[in-house]
């Protein structure tokens, strides 16, 4: 089949160009004969998806077929947060996101799937079934973003829009070979994102490339009144930080981020790409980020105790699942929470609870807090010396799929690296740096200042213009 | 997982903590959650190496920011139908819910 999406601005020319007597229904169905294998999708509304190409506005992303992933809400259409307890649920208003890329023309595909209320790092706890990773279907493609992130990489769609809160954009898009870009927090509007957990959660772009990121974060990017943490701040044009020269750039490798559970392919790969910046004219400096080996315990607390409230909503009585079993309300709530949840979700709800509830609250979630400032303080430090810092966005490459269900812990670390930079706010995005172990994807991160987007955009795309490693497509004979 | 957490915590607990979560355990459940929950609340613990006095807690990253306020103005909203087009169970423009007082 032939590879339509190697960039936005190729497939519009493909767009324009193309022969088919009805375009709709040749992109869709191709997306869905590639998605047989993979289960990107949770599901697919054919008829939406054609009703809405017959209404596109003329704009940058006129005909572009935009994965949306399932928590983020478009107005009339199925979001359930790959949960049961939001079965049904129809939201009556679209998301910030969504009008910004409505707005451009852009060819909404929703239902992309992902971890129930994106607790997850394999796309395994969603209530559809495990999505699975273009380059090896035996194996995850990393989560929670992963039906978003695969739908991209198996070449299903040309672009789509994951949520990270720990590394959820990231971390697949390192496991899967593509570009995953988490922005600053505030610069993106959570308005219509279902939250996970509110002082984390993060809206980005996930591309073939980073000039399409670039393109992406440009419009979904700016102010709106209805989130409360979004930032008044002029949008630059990202799509014009692209071609500018490194030299001379200072890039941080911390040593916290080499330690032993890395894995030796991804080790080597990202050497290696240090290698590349150097012969690139930037400048190297080692930095130290003391406080990393926090991040985890700090996330985990954190995360949780926002969920732990914030899925507080879900209570049978406003939208979604309400069990039959409903004798009297309180027995109403119990029993719909009991069947609605899934077991990550019971887990995390009983985590966050257990860190708040009276006697703990100072012990575990003041204390994560303080630890959160330490971490944040780190990188402070750290930018007086270097303008982006570069690191391994995950540990391993793609792990098998059921390998780390059964203990929780093993598959919190997997995040370890991604998690920092949601904690201090940080824009970061993971860039594909060639093959580790398994001949699978290796992501390398760029993490820089808040509001630093365009540094990342522009190293990242002086590394496209030296290696093929973007290139590398998983369904290539 | 295997062996013993230091930081156990008690059956009952596992039971208390559903119960303000809204949820009810089985008691297979209350074991799988039990051990799992010691296990990661003994990876937490590390968190106490941290120096932390005099550190002022993070409840928001950007330093810039600032409590929101508007003006008390009228402003589009959902219609009362389109607040109620997911509800389980409606009647007459309310959410209905099972029965909140007992019959004696």
């Amino acid at each position: 089949m032939e590879d339509i999406f190697r960039s936005i601005d190729g497939f519009k020319k493909w767009l324009s160009e193309n022969k088919e007597p009805d375009t709709a229904s040749f992109l869709i169905d191709r997306a869905s004969s590639i998605d047989k294998d993979i289960k990107a999708f949770a599901f697919l509304d054919k008829e939406k998806i054609k009703e809405r190409f017959s209404c596109l506005k003329d704009g940058r992303l006129k005909g572009v077929p935009v994965g949306i992933k399932n928590n983020i809400c478009i107005k009339g259409a199925l979001t359930t947060c790959c949960s049961h307890i939001l079965k049904d649920f129809h939201p009556p208003y679209s998301a910030h996101v969504v009008e910004k890329l409505l707005e451009e023309g852009a060819l909404l595909f929703e239902g992309l799937n992902m971890d129930e209320f994106a607790f997850g790092s394999s796309c395994e706890t969603s209530y559809y079934g495990p999505t699975r990773n273009p380059w090896d279907t035996e194996r995850i493609p990393g989560g929670s973003s992963g039906g978003s992130v695969a739908s991209v990489a198996a070449g299903e769609l040309a672009c789509a829009l994951g949520s990270d809160t720990g590394g959820s954009i990231r971390q697949p898009a390192s496991m899967c070979g593509v570009v995953g870009f988490k922005p600053t927090y505030g610069r993106v509007s959570r308005y219509g994102l279902i939250a996970f957990a509110s002082s984390l959660d993060q809206i980005g772009p996930i591309t073939r490339n980073i000039s399409d990121a670039a393109l992406l974060l440009e419009v979904i990017s700016g102010y709106d009144r209805r989130d409360s943490t979004s930032v008044n701040r002029e949008v630059p044009k990202y799509t014009e930080s692209l071609n500018k020269d490194i030299k001379g750039l200072k890039i941080g490798i911390p040593k916290e981020y080499f330690i032993e559970g890395i894995s030796k392919g991804v080790k080597r790969r990202v050497e290696e790409a240090i290698g590349v910046f150097k012969d690139l004219g930037a400048q190297t400096i080692d930095i130290s980020l003391p406080h990393t080996k926090y991040a985890v315990s700090c996330y985990y607390i954190i995360g949780p105790a926002e969920a732990s409230s914030n899925l507080g909503r879900y209570d049978g009585v406003h939208y979604g699942l309400r069990s039959e079993k409903a004798p009297d309300i309180i027995d109403m709530y119990i029993n719909t929470r009991n069947e609605g949840f899934g077991q990550e979700a019971k887990r995390r709800i009983l985590l966050g609870t257990y860190a708040l509830s009276s006697g703990y609250y100072e012990a575990y979630y003041l204390r994560a807090q303080k630890v959160r400032t330490k971490i944040s303080d780190d990188f402070k430090e750290a930018f007086k010396k270097c303008d982006v810092i570069l690191t391994p966005t995950a540990p391993t490459t793609a792990f098998k799929i059921g390998e780390k269900t059964e203990d929780p812990l093993k598959m919190y670390l997997s995040d370890i690296f991604t998690i920092p930079a949601n904690l201090a706010g940080l824009p970061a995005a993971s860039i594909p740096c060639g093959m580790g172990e398994n001949d699978l994807p290796v992501g390398l991160q760029l993490m820089a200042e808040p509001f630093g987007e365009e540094v990342i955009i522009k190293t990242a795309h002086a590394f496209e213009g030296a290696t093929d490693h973007h290139k590398a497509f998983s369904l290539e004979e | 997982m295997q062996e013993e957490s230091k930081n156990t915590i008690a059956k009952d607990t596992v039971k208390h903590v559903a119960r303000l979560s809204r949820l009810s355990l089985t008691e297979e459940e209350v074991t799988v959650f039990q051990k799992q929950l010691s296990s990661i609340l003994d990876y937490i613990e590390q968190l106490e190496e941290v120096g932390i006095e005099g550190v002022t807690p993070t409840s928001h990253v950007l330093s810039s920011m600032k409590n929101v306020f508007r003006l008390d103005e009228v402003s589009p909203s959902l219609s009362n139908d389109e607040a109620l087009l997911n509800a389980p169970d409606k009647k007459d423009g309310f959410f209905k819910v099972p029965k909140v007082i007992k019959d004696e």
